[in-house]
């Protein structure tokens, strides 16, 4: 059992269920109590999809547990196929289903349909969301694609006028999978590179059943889709484009990779670079406040690398805290981190992310929904770079995260919750003007964002000790040894907030690293010296 | 009583339901009762349903969390008792103040037989006395909705002191979670009928529930606690039927009935309460020209439908189509029936596609449903209102009935505004 107070993921049902929602003509019959269609609001309210989503439930409650669950099952099967006319069934269990072991791809099959079926096996108890996403595309391709011999594929592909393609991964409720889709789209019209198919968005049961006919695949979201591609790279031998087009230079690499892939020149693509103005807004004078801004960066595995090294190489800012909820990217994530001298996050765990958030005491988060509840609370600027989303995820305007448009968009999403470069030096110098207080928010962003005040009576106990900030070295030699001179005090509150806490660890640390009681002004800047090195 | 003297049919319907399970009702419960803790014993299911429920109002760290349980526990790896005891620790630990913890079953922990009453107990001798651990379940396959409140506050019964003098119980115990605002506004008028002895329950604090002796008329302020009815029914008190206090008229006749009860004489009564409701008259009239003559549709939800569908058509003049319900208990629910056409038809329990197909057919001016059905019916064409927003907001009450009808007839007026983009 794990205490969970906000989950990065949903359960793997809920994955199959972008799946699903993505693709048309395909219906998903899920074996599942009363109370789990709340899944449904998660597409008709974050996405604001205009239908439902193609999936019906069993809706057992306790009276039937005693009598015949795999009826109902069976029966509700039956009328969907009947209601919805899918042309390929999609049959699984949510948790519960799945502990009364009723087996919804046998009693699926014994109804003898016309029309394919795949079982899907998520174990909910072990796996969650992106890999029930991940694992769905990889069976539904697995099923129907299988139905076509590599022959029939090569003779298919052989018949093609020109290169072609199949893009793979983006799905409902992904983060801007909608507007990225777009943006890569015009890269590849721009190498005259067809798309045979995008799935799931968007597919039917024929399209997946033919994704073998393209020369090659390119896999957007790995964690969602790698599955999928390097099996259709067994089956059909097609190549596999893994570099994902998030920031300039991988976009220029991944145009590279397709273009190589494709066998066409890159020099059309590259030509959309006038649209890209990224390169110049970060090189400009103006942003030279963004040097060394230290960021902290939480995600998924793909959006948490790109940030890294877009945060690293295009924006000039520091990492201070690189890490993941998606386990299966764990490695690659370790080694950037590593590049950057960090320990990568590997964490579902929203308190252990909070706490490694608050110790690394960054000036911007670069994070999910959850991080901007973290960033809220300690009064800190957050940009969203990853699902899980939310209804601002899904903005009316184009705002994708890939290829030329996307790299401008991260750099405007980027800077907006910055305090912004002269604004930040006429805090630092007048910072005890009682009206222009380095408290607040940046004046671009008109609500007050500093410090939220703790929910009595029962806020957490590590942050209810009051205004001594609990630093383990501190609380070891007890706070009666270690005190600040009021001087030094009222010194500190000149730093500006974002940095305080910081200075205030490392200025106690100094002190007693050289067995200092009572910390004035001079050993304030003793250690502020000392750290600078 | 209606026209016809008869109450309206109910038709009874079985199929796929598109409600939420009773976790949901944690949601409320958790901001209303500020020392309680709720820990559901569950999956990540279940995390992520009151997440995804809870998403939008929450603006500070919740008294809510999931124990999810993993194929650990399952497999017998781990002993489910033990690693509850782990967790409940940890929780604690970040939590010294709470009185309260709810531990709240689910799907998974029902089928897997999980003895949370055991639990509870155990951990009550463990963290006691000044925690109380109290357990109810809150599945889907046992609960909808608003039935995880009712078996919420059923759990918080037995706490409830044993007045030993009769001096000490209130004559009144007014039963379901109000909000905070609802509640003073309905203290005063009662201290304005000179009732003094009134208690509400729940209130903000689990550790001083109000007592409950064989004089004390319990008033349900909510529909949906039949459950809680009867354990305070066992518990010696007495049920006082009457309609919900939604609108003007609905809560003229639940204080009334409170207040005949008490022996308020009526001159005194309209005296104490025709400001007020005369202001829930006014404050509805905008409203009520949007909504006049216009027909609704009700999808089961809360078992707030029957009463809600009572104001609708006595206090706005609107048409009922079909009024949905999950659930329908006679003993609480007469005195709205009484007040509906006997032609009305009602639905209890809910088959969605067959619904929808009568919704198409019917095409009301608006139907009120939940988030999963509201944006794929406006695409459609029909006018909706989130069934979820007449839980989570203050509407009982003189001073809220402005408030309630607004929330019907914001979808019309956007509608007629918005024309041009139609």
């Amino acid at each position: 059992m794990k205490l969970t107070l906000w989950s990065y993921e949903g359960p793997p049902h809920v994955g199959a269920m972008r799946v699903a929602a993505s693709l048309k003509d395909i219906h998903y019959v899920l074996h599942a109590p009363q109370g789990d269609t709340y899944a449904d609001l998660l597409f008709t309210m974050i996405e604001r999809r205009a239908s439902r989503p193609p999936v019906s439930y069993s809706t057992f409650q306790a009276r039937d547990l005693g009598s015949d669950t795999a009826t109902l099952f069976k029966d509700t099967v039956a009328r969907a196929v009947e209601t919805f006319q899918p042309k390929a069934l999609l049959v699984g269990a949510s948790c519960t289903a799945e502990l009364i072991q009723d087996d919804p791809g046998g009693l699926a099959q014994a109804l003898n349909l016309s029309i394919p079926i795949v079982p899907l096996e998520l174990p909910a108890y072990q796996k969650k969301e992106d890999w029930g996403a991940s694992e769905t595309l990889y069976q539904l391709v697995r099923q129907l694609a299988g139905r076509v011999t590599p022959e029939a594929a090569a003779e298919a592909r052989a018949a093609l006028p020109g290169p072609s393609c199949n893009i793979l991964g983006p799905m409902s409720l992904g983060f801007r999978h909608r507007d990225d889709l777009e943006e890569v789209r015009s890269l590849l019209d721009a190498l005259g590179i067809r798309v045979n198919a995008v799935a799931p968005l968007g597919a039917d049961p024929e399209a997946i059943a033919h994704l073998g006919d393209a020369h090659f695949n390119i896999v957007l979201y790995p964690e969602l889709a790698r599955p999928a591609g390097e099996w259709l790279r067994r089956r059909f031998g097609q190549p596999m484009v893994e570099t994902v087009p998030l920031g300039v230079s991988a976009t220029r690499e991944f145009i590279a990779e397709v273009a190589a892939c494709a066998g066409v020149d890159s020099a059309p693509a590259l030509a959309l670079e006038r649209r890209l103005r990224m390169p110049w807004y970060s090189l400009s004078v103006d942003s030279n406040y963004l040097t060394d801004k230290r960021v902290f960066i939480f995600g998924d595995g793909t959006h948490a690398l790109a940030a890294a090294r877009i945060a690293q190489e295009e924006m000039g800012f520091e990492v201070v805290g690189l890490g993941s909820y998606s386990r299966v990217m764990a490695r690659p994530l370790r080694v950037a981190a590593e590049a950057l001298g960090l320990e990568a996050l590997i964490t579902d765990d929203y308190l252990e992310v909070e706490a490694a958030i608050e110790a690394a005491a960054p000036e911007l988060i670069l994070g999910t929904q959850m991080e901007r509840h973290i960033a809220k609370r300690l009064g800190i600027g957050c940009a969203v770079i990853s699902a899980p989303v939310h209804v601002q995820d899904f903005p009316a305007r184009y705002a994708p995260q890939m290829g030329y448009e996307g790299a401008n968009v991260i750099f405007d999403s980027w800077i907006h919750p910055l305090t912004m470069g002269l604004e930040e030096h006429l805090l630092g110098m007048f910072s005890e003007d009682f009206e222009f207080s380095n408290d607040a928010a940046p004046s671009h962003l008109g609500h007050a964002s500093h410090l939220a005040p703790v929910p009595s009576p029962v806020s957490s106990p590590r942050r209810a000790e009051g205004a001594v900030d609990p630093s383990p070295r501190a609380a070891e030699v007890g706070e009666s040894s270690l005190s600040w001179a009021p001087q030094a005090e009222a010194e500190l509150k000149k730093i500006p907030f974002f940095v305080r806490k910081k200075a205030r660890r490392n200025t106690e640390q100094f002190a007693l690293d050289h067995g200092l009681w009572v910390i004035t002004v001079e050993t304030l800047y003793d250690a502020k010296a000392h750290f600078a090195r | 009583m209606n026209s016809h003297g008869a109450a309206p049919l109910i038709v009874r319907e079985r199929g796929q339901r598109e409600v939420f399970c009773g976790l949901t009702g944690i949601v409320w419960l958790h901001r209303k009762i500020q020392d309680a803790f709720f820990l559901v014993v569950g999956s990540r299911t279940c995390a992520h349903l009151l997440q995804s429920a809870a998403g939008v109002m929450i603006f500070a760290e919740p008294r809510f969390a999931t124990a999810i349980i993993d194929e650990r526990d399952l497999a017998g790896l781990a002993d489910v008792h033990e690693s509850l005891n782990e967790v409940v620790d940890q929780l604690l630990a970040r939590r010294p103040n709470l009185r309260t913890l709810f531990l709240v079953g689910s799907c998974p922990s029902e089928v897997i037989k999980l003895d949370l009453d055991r639990a509870a107990e155990r951990l009550g001798q463990r963290h006691g006395p000044g925690l109380r651990v109290l357990n109810y379940s809150g599945s889907g396959i046992e609960t909808t909705f608003t039935e995880g409140e009712d078996r919420a506050l059923t759990a918080l019964v037995p706490a409830m002191p044993n007045p030993s003098t009769a001096g000490e119980a209130p004559d009144f115990l007014i039963v379901g979670a109000l909000a905070d605002v609802v509640e003073d506004q309905f203290r005063r008028l009662f201290a304005g009928l000179g009732i003094e002895r009134v208690a509400f329950f729940p209130g903000n604090r689990s550790d001083a529930l109000p007592g409950m002796g064989p004089d004390t008329r319990i008033v349900l302020a909510q529909p949906f606690l039949s459950a809680t009815l009867k354990a305070l029914e066992d518990r010696g008190g007495r049920h006082l039927p009457a309609p919900f206090p939604l609108g003007a008229e609905g809560t003229t006749a639940w204080l009334w009935a409170i207040a005949e009860e008490a022996g308020v004489a009526p001159a005194r009564f309209e005296a104490v309460t025709a400001a007020g409701r005369a202001r829930a008259k006014k404050a509805m009239s905008r409203s009520r020209d949007t909504l006049d003559g216009r027909q609704v549709f009700f999808f089961p939800d809360s078992q707030l439908e029957l009463p809600l569908a009572r104001f609708l058509s006595e206090e706005l003049g609107m048409q009922l189509t079909e009024v949905g319900t999950p659930y329908v208990h006679r003993a609480i629910i007469d005195p709205e029936l009484d007040r509906l056409p006997a032609d009305l038809r009602v639905v209890e329990g809910q088959d969605v596609d067959a619904q929808l197909a009568r919704v198409r057919s019917v095409q009301p001016d608006l139907t009120v449903c939940g988030l999963g059905l509201a944006n794929p019916l406006e695409a459609e064409g029909l006018r909706t209102k989130w069934a979820i927003e007449l839980v989570f907001t203050p509407i009982q009450g003189y001073e809220q009935a402005g408030d309630l009808a607004e929330l019907f007839a914001r979808p019309l007026r956007r509608k007629a505004r918005l024309e041009a983009l139609a």
